[in-house]
């Protein structure tokens, strides 16, 4: 079934928009990530305008990270404290990270960028999260004992100490402060949640619990997104209400199976889980920018630089 | 009513021999939520007060119809330092959104190269590139590039012989209008040739427009855009709400 897209301006398949939907829900479920990094380039890829997927992609997040978060919420799964104290460094690092993208944008080359930064960002997180966990999941299997990861570093030696109960943390409100910040900056620059960079922030860093980190990133993620979404609506008009709709039906129902096969892993499995999936989408951005593209040139609207 | 004006017009002119009548089987196209392409045919006739004339080569039609015009930026990748990145750009002033032609016959046989360049009747006379930077030295391989994605796409086509000529007086042609069509005016024209002149034009107007939910959430979204906004995020929430409530209904 085709169906027009009014702010798209596109025609396209409703039931592939509702699977791809699903697909991304079942991940954001699992793993915590509003799953930007995986929809908006499948959504380039139909032929929907970048600047339309960006935008709607946020909407959808904020649908799939609520869905989720709520399923986390009856779990006690959500570090409330942590996630606010998250929200105020992203919200900030939002700011700063759309003047840094403005000014880019007047240097031109904002795209390369964008897809620079997925690549490092992705390969060095991704290939960490994959090499940790892989050990981890290695110490289980021939001591049979939990591997302690609670190390005392110089993050516990920082001031403005302060409690996070569901976490089981007393540490500085710096590094939380920090993390969040740097994320903001990321979201905004990448036009994505920033759950991908936050997760394993929170895990490594902060040493939070990883069943506490899904939804506290989930519930950080949603303020976020939806933040973003008012600003593209209110000055791109990119927001395809007709797309969002499409894609989040799919994406809440994914992300409340999503949440329900993410108990039932084993922390380890889940880390080294999202590593795979992460370092797949920098290999296949690594190739794009790699080999030679089979179309050398691009359309873009004129006027822009 | 205007058609009827131009018609009376071009009848009371004496010097024209042939005069061109036409009609299309819709003049609005309306764009709804399961839009998925229209066809269009376009018909019409050759108008004479004399018999067919004996000298010269056979009669032929040309229908274009283009889409509105908009400037683009074309870009094109160069590898640098190892990885392929947009290195040059040039901006085309003037390209349609959708351009078909069709023709009676093959295209250099239905129109000289001088028609052509008077009535930008071809694709790459109705996109308008005035001037390139100075950087670039092969700004026309960018034009070609445009044209050649937008043929790809279906947005550009060159239909030779798609225009059926009866008896040098009836013709007709249809226009497949695709799926991804855009808002505006989609001028049609119509030429009669004869030896790559052309005797008569005439011209016409499709109007292409979003109607129903396209056309509230369209405007909603440019009128109203706050509004908009918090209206996306409620069915978000609300979207996302509601799964959690019906998961959680069907386990217990």
């Amino acid at each position: 079934m085709q169906i027009y897209l009014p702010i798209a301006e596109v025609s396209v398949n409703a039931f592939l928009l509702l699977g791809l939907g699903g697909i991304v829900g079942v991940l954001s479920g699992m793993f915590g990530v509003g799953g930007g990094f995986l929809m908006t380039p499948l959504l380039f890829f139909i032929g929907i305008p970048p600047a339309v997927a960006v935008a709607t992609e946020a909407n959808q997040i904020v649908a799939s990270s609520f869905s989720g978060v709520l399923a986390h919420l009856r779990r006690k799964t959500v570090d409330l404290k942590m996630g606010t104290v998250l929200l105020v460094g992203g919200l900030f690092g939002a700011a700063i990270g759309v003047q840094v993208f403005a000014m880019l944008r007047a240097m031109g080359q904002v795209d390369l960028l964008v897809k620079l930064s997925y690549v490092v960002f992705l390969g060095v997180i991704g290939g960490l999260m994959f090499f940790e966990s892989l050990n981890a999941i290695r110490k289980t299997r021939k001591a049979g004992a939990l591997p302690t990861r609670k190390k005392h570093n110089w993050i516990h030696a920082l001031p403005f100490k302060m409690k996070f109960r569901t976490s089981g943390l007393y540490i500085s409100v710096i590094p939380p402060l920090v993390v969040g910040v740097v994320v903001g900056v990321l979201a905004a620059i990448m036009g994505v949640g920033g759950g991908f960079v936050m997760v394993p922030a929170m895990i490594y860093l902060l040493g939070m619990p990883t069943k506490v980190v899904v939804g506290t990133s989930l519930f950080q993620i949603i303020f976020v997104t939806g933040f973003t979404t008012l600003m593209h609506a209110t000055t791109n008009y990119t927001v395809d209400l007709m797309l969002a709709l499409l894609l989040l039906i799919g994406g809440v129902i994914g992300a409340q199976i999503g949440a329900r096969i993410g108990v039932k892993l084993k922390a380890e499995q889940l880390r080294i889980l999202l590593a795979v999936m992460v370092l797949l989408v920098c290999g296949k951005l690594a190739l794009d920018l790699l080999l030679q593209p089979s179309e050398l040139y691009s359309l873009g609207t004129g006027g822009e630089h | 009513m205007m058609r009827w004006i131009l018609l009376f017009i071009a009848l009371a002119l004496p010097a024209q021999a042939e005069v061109v009548v036409a009609g299309l089987s819709q003049n609005r196209v309306s764009i709804n939520a399961n839009f998925d392409g229209s066809e269009i045919l376009i018909f019409g006739a050759v108008k004479r007060e004399e018999p067919i004339p004996s000298e010269g080569g056979p009669l032929q039609v040309i229908i274009t119809v283009a889409g509105p015009s908009v400037p683009i930026t074309v870009r094109r990748k160069e590898k640098k330092y190892g990885i392929w990145i947009n290195t040059d750009a040039v901006e085309v002033d003037e390209a349609p959104s959708f351009y078909s032609v069709a023709t009676s016959g093959p295209f250099a046989e239905v129109i000289s190269d001088i028609e052509d360049l008077r009535h930008r009747v071809s694709i790459p006379r109705a996109i308008r590139s005035v001037g390139a930077p100075m950087s670039v030295a092969d700004a026309g391989s960018f034009t070609e590039a445009l044209i050649r994605i937008r043929v790809k796409n279906d947005l550009y086509q060159v239909n030779e012989n798609a225009v059926e000529l009866d008896q040098d007086t009836l013709f007709d042609t249809s226009v497949a209008l695709p799926a991804n069509l855009t808002e505006g005016d989609y001028t049609t024209r119509i030429f009669l040739t004869r030896d790559g002149k052309v005797i008569d034009r005439y011209e016409t107007v499709i109007f292409v427009k979003k109607v129903g939910l396209e056309r509230f959430l369209f405007n909603l979204a440019h009128e109203r855009p706050l509004i908009y906004g918090l209206l996306s995020l409620a069915i978000a929430i609300a979207a996302g709400w509601t799964a959690s409530a019906v998961f959680r209904y069907l386990r217990s």
